[in-house]
């Protein structure tokens, strides 16, 4: 039985098609005032937030696919939920990744893919975003954003996050 | 610059891992600091909680819940909730009451039972919640966030590994010396390096625990003061409760990205800076006039950023002045004599309160063997979850 694949967050990041085509490319999503050309991530809907501007027209705009990291930790420990790992399994430390947009001049936290470690990463290399698996459960495959320095080749196909529900190594 | 009001008793329960409930140590610190203060609760015109939150909202866990456990007297309550900041919040609520007449003498108390382990949200399916989400979509704790705080200063500062455990080891040292703290012994940078790391380059040892404990302060107009026999009190002078300013563009606590600064070019200072500036514009002084600081010492190297936000030095020379040991006792400035969240773990309704009973025995001349010589004006800095500043400068 085969699991369908849902977005963690609707509106946060482009869908696969169904065919796996990623034309384009993925990228995250956030919206853009009309107005004042703020950028927002996670996106604003309905008020613009720069107190100066009366903006109630957002729309969809694509984020900058490639950013510098402005620094980067990991999880040595188990996060509590709703961070969803199996319990059965032991923790397998993940990389946090705050990356720098220079375009929309704004930092964005994201895991690290699969197998990036502490030593692939530095701060000021460039990353990419790239899609990812958060985790799986009995009909879902939960998907998300990584960030992957573009400089090294990750696995070609993301498969469930090496700690996460499914135990499947990346 | 605004009125003074006067701080006419502090109380503690002592900081811990005591299993037992909050209201219990928030009643223990309350009635400390009205004998302190040798005031009757039945004369306290007003009572303020600082709140935690349990299953999303604070519930018992709030102002009328300690007057209940005094016995009611019909006082008036308020119950207020900035994470962090709450205990700040609360101060300045108090404070508010006397300075426009709505009560002469307030009872300001936070208490709380932390948990085990990592602080989480509360439950529930909440993807309109940014707290809820930083945990389900990035498993990013309140540490990890500490993580990328400490490497980032580590490349643009040069703050090294050494420095963030040297800030362990002074507030360890005075921590040592104060009996309400919960951890009191003295502690190595060896010991240190040799904790497990937990988001990285922090270290066990570099990261403050979460603990039970109880703190409350007996505030009075300036008037009711000399009335009471307390001619020169301690003085509550200032208390920053300002937000950020947008572009935010300094990651904060919960959040999964900042402002942009695209299309408004960011306020010239970053929002903790503005916090400690608000509480010096209206308590007339400045960084060169403090004796001492209690800061939030949620990391090491966060202490080394308050060092900053504070003006105590340029940015980018907070290790350099650990190093010299402007801030350690005996020093230029000495922060967190009291041992700081290093030696107490954070009970976070309590936190902001415990700071400024602090402020109150070192202004006093009564802090012991941790007294800071001649101490005249002190302030404390912290910060709460979403956007709550939080700072308070207290003379005598």
């Amino acid at each position: 039985m085969s699991r369908k694949r849902a977005p963690v967050v609707v509106g946060w990041f482009t869908e696969e098609s169904a065919d796996g085509d990623r034309e384009g490319g993925f990228r995250l999503l956030g919206t853009r005032c009309s107005a004042c050309a703020s950028v927002f991530f996670p996106r604003e809907d309905v008020f613009c937030r720069n107190p100066g501007c009366p903006g109630r027209e957002l729309t969809e705009v694509p984020l900058s696919p490639r950013g510098r990291i402005w620094s980067y930790t990991d999880s040595r420990y188990r996060p509590p939920a709703p961070y969803v790992s199996d319990p059965e399994l032991e923790w397998q430390p993940r990389t946090l990744i705050a990356v720098e947009l220079e375009a929309e001049r704004m930092v964005v936290l994201g895991q690290g893919a699969p197998g990036v470690s502490l030593a692939d990463l530095a701060i000021g290399m460039e990353v990419e975003a790239v899609p990812g698996v958060l985790n799986e459960d009995a009909d879902t495959t939960w998907t998300t954003w990584h960030w992957r320095p573009t400089g090294t080749r990750g696995p070609a196909e993301e498969t469930a996050d090496a700690t996460g529900a499914t135990g499947v190594k990346a | 610059m605004t009125a003074d009001v006067a701080v006419l008793g502090a109380g503690m329960h002592p900081w811990g891992k005591w299993g037992r409930s909050f209201v219990e140590y928030g009643t223990a610190a309350a009635r400390a600091a009205l004998a302190d203060a040798g005031v009757e609760w039945r004369d306290i015109g007003s009572i303020v909680g600082a709140d935690t939150v349990r299953g999303g909202y604070p519930g018992y866990v709030a102002g009328a819940t300690f007057a209940k456990a005094l016995g009611w007297q019909g006082a008036r309550v308020a119950s207020v909730y900035a994470a962090c900041a709450s205990g700040a919040q609360a101060i300045a609520t108090a404070r508010a009451q006397i300075l426009s007449g709505l009560a002469d003498v307030v009872l300001v108390v936070g208490a709380d039972a932390a948990p085990k382990g990592f602080f989480r949200p509360a439950g529930g399916d909440r993807p309109d919640d940014p707290d809820w989400l930083r945990f389900r979509l990035l498993g990013a704790t309140n540490p990890a966030y500490f993580g990328l705080y400490a490497r980032r200063r580590m490349a643009v500062h040069g703050d090294t590994l050494e420095d963030f455990a040297q800030v362990k080891v002074k507030n360890a040292a005075a921590g040592a010396l104060n009996p309400l703290a919960r951890y009191r012994k003295r502690v190595s940078a060896e010991e240190v390096a040799a904790s497990a790391v937990v988001a990285d380059p922090l270290r066990l040892l570099d990261i403050c625990a979460t603990s039970d404990g109880g703190a409350a302060l007996v505030l009075s107009s300036m008037e009711f003061a000399r009335r009471h026999g307390a001619p020169d009190p301690v003085r509550i002078r200032a208390v920053s409760t300002v937000t950020p300013r947008f572009p935010n563009t300094v990651l904060d606590l919960p959040d999964i990205a900042t402002d942009s600064a695209a299309a408004v070019a960011p306020p010239a200072e970053p929002f903790r800076p503005s916090i400690a500036r608000a509480a010096y514009e209206e308590a007339g002084t400045g960084p060169e006039d403090l004796s001492l600081a209690e800061v939030y010492d949620l990391s090491t190297a966060l202490e080394l950023q308050w060092y900053e936000d504070l003006g105590l030095c340029e940015e980018g020379e907070a290790a350099k002045l650990l190093r010299e040991g402007a801030t350690a006792p005996g020093g230029r400035i000495p922060v967190n004599p009291s041992g700081g969240l290093a030696s107490f773990g954070e009970a976070v309704p309590a936190q902001a309160i415990a700071q400024v009973c602090e402020l109150t025995w070192q202004l006093r001349g009564t802090a012991g063997e941790r007294q800071v010589a001649e101490a005249r004006v002190g302030i404390t800095a912290n910060q709460g979850l979403f956007g709550h500043g939080s700072s308070v400068i207290a003379v005598r």
